[in-house]
């Protein structure tokens, strides 16, 4: 029976819980309800995938109501992969948060700040496994209102946080608006939101109408994911946010806004369209570029979790690039990378959390001789660097790897020859920003302070990360294979019946 | 077979997973490991055993995505270069027993595991892998020379390296792409249709490491910035992987041989004008690499063996000298000529072993470097290579120079700096301490045994030799070049160090070859040093104004990355919709 309801569970279990959350004192118990309800999430939806591995996509008419009258969800492979690699984020993320929040959150609105943190992870879930289009864009102001108050918390320690998340909410808005302009044209000419029937109707269509809702719903998402030249919020808000809430989200809300964008790309408006190829010139452009100059200014920081912020904005440009290929292997490179950045920023974010924890600071001068008084904090934060730069036995190395083949496999406007060697210098620039840290942390003499003890609570799940972006650069080929089958469904018999490959 | 350890364990992760456990123990425990994973690892290659060439000994092999790995192979090539290494290893530990600092300690042995582990590498991606690993794990030691200056090179040093792995990677992906085999084995330069751009992006990253001329500056660059026992862990590692892969990847290429000859010609200038003596080592060792690769281009089994037996030798002779010059600068504070002097009255010992070292590399006959190096000649001879042969000559006859009698003669003799009675208040320098003492005696036996008798290095080598070092011509054409060599270097001191009364008495007799021709040499020099100071001067002048106009452009408060306003970003979110409208409309 509870099986039945496997897609929408991971969902709605997080948003019910978040109200009782509220309700709960301002003590660890908070904290450790979300925790929990996160491991329920994550259990529920590693099942989900199970389930989709083996019997393909499953649908589920949300209150009964069947297609076409009431919301359907619809979770495929590519779907449960992410809804997946949400929770487990998720779960690792919040029992962290319980010690760092009660360092970086007002105590009063410790229980808010929980609760606040179930509904965004709700949000994106959601996103993931509607199958209505508007669905998508309501949960993904779901996702992105909590989002803005997570990121105003940090207040406490940097007031800059407050602007931070204004400029947020303003451009996010800005973004939001623009997609539901254009499924507010979709719309109009299709009249139906079922992503299922948008594709069937919008299948050999082609008009201005049609044409402007693409442009906007790319603009609008494209915004929501930081695309390079829409990134602006997305560094300050990194930075200033507490350091729990920059792990959970530089992991999972540009990367569900990333999946989003496949499935409007690739689900509902497929391959037939003309256009479709001037998305993906727009992907290849916008994505080489943004590796460059995001990397480029990543150098310069004189703030770790800033320069991190940067190098997620290069690290989105690997990912749209894999999807600018329009090919199995392409797209499948994304999505391998999509999970091996999550997996590897959260432990980055991770460590810097822990240095603020023990030192108060995240400015780069504050890592002076980390490795002598913090010795494990370094290891782990060599760790995730180092598969930043995609150094081999390492995650980072897997998605480059993949990328690099998938590059080559396919045919561009640009030769594959060309797009290899710029994979391979904005690795360099990488090196440059990783080992600029690396050896403030290792060769500078430690200043005077000495840095509080990170309590275990913060170690263990910091720990568990970096085991896994170890784990992933050795034994991927289940990942890979995982990722590709992803693409295949994604592109071939996804939502939409094969999207006229 | 040892217990504990799978039959078919890659010695390299023996020593990188010992070095990462040092960083956990204080001296004493990180020498102890430090010598048992050696020596574990040691035992370990000898349990895989060895194939001729041709019929290796293949371990671990399978196949991840469609790939074919094969992480140890184990023939008579890639046998002595990871048996050299273990010995490198092994001394380094010695010495630095007492004065590696941690980092340099445990990084040292990774280092060495990734060379080891680079030798015996039986695909490319595997050999990419510890290609990578050596130049991570190295850049540390350099750093650990400490100060800005040690940074600095760090980074110019981490980048040329890693730029290295990056073009072999991407080399080693268009080879598979093209239907490459996956298996690391010989690469044909120039085929039937040219050259081939693939091979060409192989052989240039080995090149970056192997210290081709005009791409060996990161070597003189970095190792004498980095601490005493620091440059001795560099110098044995990075750029004998690199003779290695050339060797097998590339032996018989006929371009290798220009590039050998200029590399054993062009560093001997550099070295005779350099002040600091340890940078004097690093360009001999230059000088010394050009032996190998002229080898590997000549190619035939004599020259192969050549390059083998002269990099196991070079690596034992090079790292004594580097010991040697890291116990005078840890001992005096400071390896420059014109600082030292006079110190074989108080570090007797440390003199002795440099001084065995120096004749080593001067190739003496009964020392080890005289039974590898002609070989090298022997072989050029008998391909009728007359100019390389004679520049081999000229270079063997720089080495002398600069290495061979320089390097103790500016150290421990010449002007006693330390003598009490210039009673400038430096005291006499100690002599070394005992760990050191221990590493630079072994490695002065080994380079006596090897020349005392040959048979040991001979087994070892690639091919079968019936090779003998001991004839009377090659000892007879060994000691005229070194008798010549040495009666350069006393005029040269002469003329530089005694006061002008006492030239005045000869200048009647010389005066219109020894200071015109003096004249002429010195201008040369300079003249070549001063070209090469303008364009390297340029170029850096160049990368500079780069980084700096990057910096005033991303830095903080820089154009690119000011802090954009809301209405600012919203413009830019409104253009980029704009031109999506349009192109769309347009399409």
């Amino acid at each position: 029976m509870i099986l039945d309801d496997l897609p929408v569970l991971p969902v709605i279990i997080p948003l019910f819980a978040a109200p009782i959350c509220l309700l709960l004192p301002n003590t660890r118990l908070a904290g450790s309800f979300a925790t929990l309800i996160a491991w329920v999430s994550f259990a529920f939806a590693a099942m989900l995938l199970a389930t989709v591995a083996e019997v393909g996509p499953i649908e589920y008419g949300l209150g009964g109501w069947a297609n076409p009258l009431g919301i359907v969800y619809r979770v495929d492979l590519a779907g449960a992969i992410v809804m997946t690699l949400v929770s487990l984020l998720a779960s690792v993320v919040f029992p962290y948060a319980i010690e760092s929040a009660r360092d970086e959150i007002v105590p009063s609105q410790t229980s808010a700040f929980f609760a606040m943190f179930l509904i965004c992870f709700s949000g994106l879930m959601g996103v993931v496994a509607t199958g209505d289009a508007f669905n998508v864009f309501v949960f993904l102001e779901i996702s992105s209102l909590s989002t803005y108050t997570l990121v105003a918390l940090g207040a406490k320690r940097d007031r800059r946080a407050l602007t931070a998340a204004f400029t947020y909410l303003v451009l996010g808005t800005i973004g939001a608006t623009f997609f539901v302009i254009g499924l507010g044209l979709l719309y109009q000419v299709t009249g139906t939101l079922n992503m299922t029937d948008l594709h069937d109707r919008l299948q050999g269509a082609d008009n201005k109408v049609i044409r402007a809702g693409y442009a906007f719903i790319f603009t609008g998402l494209g915004l929501k994911l930081a695309m390079f030249p829409m990134h602006r919020w997305l560094p300050a808000a990194y930075t200033y946010a507490p350091s729990a809430v920059t792990a959970f989200l530089a992991s999972t809300s540009t990367k569900v806004a990333i999946y989003a964008m496949l499935r409007f790309l690739f689900t509902i408006f497929g391959f037939s369209f003309g256009f479709a190829d001037i998305a993906f010139g727009f992907f290849l452009v916008l994505g080489l570029v943004g590796m460059f100059y995001a990397s480029t200014v990543a150098i310069f920081r004189e703030d770790v979790k800033m320069i991190l912020a940067y190098s997620s904005v290069a690290q989105i440009g690997y990912m749209l690039l894999g999807i600018s290929f329009a090919t199995v292997d392409g797209v499948g490179a994304a999505l391998v990378h999509v999970f091996q950045h999550a997996v590897m920023k959260t432990t980055l974010f991770m460590a810097v959390g822990a240095v603020f924890f023990a030192l108060g600071s995240h400015r780069l001068s504050a890592y002076k001789g980390l490795g002598k008084t913090m010795p494990v904090t370094t290891g782990v934060f060599l760790i995730g660097g180092l598969s930043l730069v995609g150094v081999p036995l390492t995650g980072g190395f897997i998605s480059k790897w993949v990328l690099v083949q998938a590059a080559f496999g396919s045919v561009q406007a640009i030769p594959s020859l060309l797009i290899v060697l710029m994979i391979v210098a904005s690795s360099l620039l990488a090196v440059a920003y990783v080992g600029r840290i690396a050896w403030t942390m290792l060769l500078e003499e430690p200043t005077s302070r000495t840095p509080r003890k990170v309590p275990l609570a913060m170690m263990a799940p910091m720990l568990l990360m970096a085991a896994v972006t170890i784990y992933f650069g050795i034994d991927a080929e289940g990942l890979v294979n995982i990722c590709r089958a992803a693409a295949e469904s994604l592109l071939d018999t996804g939502l939409g019946y094969g999207g006229a490959m | 077979m040892i217990p504990f350890i799978p039959a078919d364990t890659n010695p390299a992760m023996i020593m990188m997973v010992a070095g990462a456990l040092m960083v956990f123990f204080g001296h004493q425990g990180r020498g102890i490991i430090g010598l048992i994973a050696v020596v574990l690892s040691g035992w370990q290659l000898f349990n895989l055993g060895v194939g001729p060439m041709g019929d290796a000994q293949v371990y671990g092999t399978g196949e991840i995505l469609g790939y074919e790995f094969m992480p140890l192979r184990l023939d008579k090539l890639s046998v002595i270069f990871a048996i050299v290494f273990h010995s490198a290893a092994f001394l380094n530990v010695i010495y630095g027993w007492q004065s590696a600092t941690k980092v340099e300690a445990s990084m040292g042995i990774v280092y060495a595991g990734s060379a080891v582990g680079g030798a015996l590498a039986g695909d490319l991606l595997t050999l990419f892998i510890f290609w990578e690993i050596a130049a991570l794990s190295s850049v540390f030691i350099v750093w650990a020379g400490g100060g800005h200056a040690a940074f600095k090179a760090g980074m110019r040093y981490l980048v040329i390296q890693v730029m290295s792995g990056l073009l072999l990677f991407a080399g080693i992906v268009l080879h598979l792409a093209r239907g490459g085999s996956s298996e690391f084995g010989a690469f044909e330069l120039v085929g039937e249709a040219g050259v081939d751009p693939v091979a060409a992006l192989i052989l240039f990253a080995f090149g970056i490491k192997a210290c081709f001329p005009l791409l060996h500056t990161w070597l003189q660059d970095s190792y004498p910035k980095a601490s005493g026992v620091g440059a001795v862990m560099l110098s044995a590692f990075t750029t004998k992987l690199a003779i290695y892969t050339l060797a097998r990847g590339f032996a018989g290429t006929d371009i290798l041989i220009p590039i050998g000859v200029v590399m054993t010609a062009f560093p001997v200038f550099f070295a005779l004008i350099e002040n600091d003596l340890r940078k004097v080592l690093s360009y001999s060792l230059n000088n010394q690499l050009g032996f190998m690769v002229c080898a590997i281009g000549i190619g035939t089994e004599l020259a192969i063996n050549g390059a083998a037996a002269h990099a196991f030798v070079h690596i034992t002779y090079k790292a004594l000298l580097f010991m040697g010059m890291g116990a005078v600068m840890q001992q005096a504070g400071t390896a420059r000529a014109t600082e030292l002097g006079g110190l074989h009255k108080s570090m007797p010992w440390t003199t002795a072993f440099t001084i065995v070292g120096a004749m080593s590399i001067s190739a003496f006959p009964l020392f080890s470097g005289f039974v590898a190096k002609s070989m090298i000649t022997v072989a050029a001879g008998e391909e009728h290579l007359l100019l390389v042969y004679i520049m081999l000559l000229f270079a063997s006859a720089g080495v002398l120079e600069h290495s061979g009698i320089k390097i103790p003669y500016f150290a421990f003799f010449a002007h006693d700096r330390f003598a009490p009675s210039l009673r400038n208040g430096v005291p006499r320098p100690k002599e070394a301490p005992l760990s050191m003492l221990i590493a630079m005696g072994i490695a002065a036996f080994l380079c006596l045994l090897v020349g005392f008798y040959p048979p040991i290095l001979y087994g070892l080598l690639p091919y079968e030799t019936d090779y003998h070092a001991y004839t009377a011509e090659h000892v007879a054409t060994q000691m005229q070049l070194l008798l010549f060599a040495i009666f350069a270097f006393m005029l040269l001191v002469k003329f530089k160090l005694y006061p002008a009364e006492v030239r005045s008495q000869n200048l009647d007799v010389d005066w219109f070859w020894r200071v015109p021709g003096r004249k002429a040499l010195m201008a040369t020099v300079a003249g070549v040093a001063s070209v090469w100071h303008t364009v390297w001067g340029g170029l850096k002048g160049l990368s500079g104004s780069v980084v700096s106009s990057l910096g005033t452009l991303h830095g903080p408060g820089g154009v690119l990355s000011r802090y954009w306003t809301v209405g600012f970003t919203a413009l830019f979110t409104a253009a980029v919709l704009a031109v999506v409208l349009i192109t769309a409309f347009l399409n």
